[in-house]
């Protein structure tokens, strides 16, 4: 139990997704202008990287390395994400219309969010077990979403402040984003 | 529509050049551009998918169903990006190394996938290829800037391929360590964003 819970604090604000590891930052500034976004956004990631995590790892360690197929694995992950964010659409459109509704667009733009990829790739890479590839991806998932929440934050402040022409929108939120990583780097000699 | 050949090359490098004007395919952008080396490899990936998916996109417009149209993107984007990645595994290792988990990602890479979408469908074969080797040339001028940036204050030499490395300081020189570190990343990248819109 110890290990897991190392586990989702290394992956929560060690290597965060965003900050550390530049994985899903299209979401990152595209969503972040309002608190609303951004939070309908990190439920959306969440729920979708955990399943994902889960069915990418089954399917490399149960078809892709018995079948000697690993040179597949980028179209094979793609496929399922896409497909698993196509149905966990259905499914919500069916039986939970209100979370359906609060996640509306963002399920589809998930499919080109490089962080659930990503993640899925590190849970390969790192030959972790079904469990702790479950653990990491939630954590991962966590982790993006503080990142964004606490983002979106920041940003509906910096509309208030008087920013020079040139630095305007994404210049400052780049800018921004930095300070924000400078800060999750003293976390890093906790594990 | 009524533009020349020669136009849609060109908006690629300065109009519509991609991390800067269009805010997409961040992650490789600030992932891999630790060095000028990388930055290069990466932009000519990048730029080979790209040209590719968008001749066999432009290619099949008129078969692709509407409705499925993204996933069929996807799949010919990710047999490209295949290609890519065992090519170099075979020929360029070091590099492939380097980049790790930046190669595969070149799939969820908006850049590709939202010229596919916005243009290559549209559009027929000729322009199509004038497109994506206009934007992935600019993508790839824009890694290599930021990667060459970033290098030389952070480790004061500057690998433009393989071995050709130039050490740029003294020995004396105090490597400015934060720029090739993640928070560099972000805010090398907000002021070449600054400075761009300085010209404007």
């Amino acid at each position: 139990m110890g290990d897991y819970i190392v586990l989702i604090i290394s992956c929560v604000f060690v290597n965060n997704i965003l900050l550390a590891q530049f994985l899903g930052n299209c979401p990152f500034l595209g969503t972040s202008k309002k608190m609303e976004t951004a939070l309908g956004m990190s439920m959306a990631v969440i729920f979708v990287m955990v399943l994902a995590g889960g069915i990418t790892w089954s399917v490399y360690h149960m078809l892709l390395v018995k079948y000697n197929l690993q040179y597949l694995t980028t179209i094979a992950f793609i496929v399922i994400i896409a497909s698993l964010v196509q149905f966990v659409e259905m499914f919500l459109k069916k039986s939970m219309p209100a979370l359906y509704a609060g996640l509306g667009i963002f399920l589809p733009l998930i499919t080109t969010n490089c962080a659930v990829f990503g993640a899925c790739l590190i849970n390969i890479g790192e030959e972790y077990t079904f469990m702790q590839s479950l653990v990491t991806s939630f954590g991962f998932a966590a982790g993006f979403g503080l990142a964004l929440i606490l983002f979106a934050g920041v940003r509906e402040k910096i509309i208030l402040a008087r920013v020079p022409k040139a630095l305007q929108d994404t210049s400052i939120g780049l800018i921004t984003a930095g300070i924000m990583s400078l800060s999750f780097f003293a976390f890093k000699g906790m594990v | 529509m009524a533009k020349s050949l020669a136009q849609e090359f060109t908006k690629g490098l300065w109009e519509e050049i991609p991390p800067f004007r269009l805010v997409l395919g961040l992650c490789p952008v600030l992932g891999v551009t630790t060095s000028m080396k990388n930055g290069i490899g990466m932009g000519l990936a990048t730029t080979f998918v790209l040209i590719c998916s968008n001749i066999l996109v432009s290619l099949l417009k008129g078969i692709i169903p509407t409705k499925v149209r993204i996933a069929c993107f996807i799949i010919i984007i990710a047999t490209f990006v295949i290609v890519v990645e065992q090519v170099m595994q075979a020929y360029v290792y070091g590099l492939f190394i380097d980049l790790g988990m930046f190669i595969p990602l070149i799939v969820v890479n908006c850049i590709v996938l939202g010229r596919a979408e916005a243009f290559a469908s549209k559009n027929n074969v000729i322009y199509s290829m004038a497109d994506g080797l206009g934007i992935g040339i600019g993508f790839t001028l824009a890694l290599a800037a930021l990667g060459g940036l970033r290098e030389i204050f952070g480790k004061g030499t500057l690998t433009v391929w393989g071995d050709m490395a130039y050490t740029l300081f003294p020995a004396s020189y105090e490597p400015f360590n934060f720029m090739v570190q993640a928070p560099g990343a972000f805010v090398c990248l907000g002021l070449m964003l600054c400075i761009m819109n300085l010209f404007d």
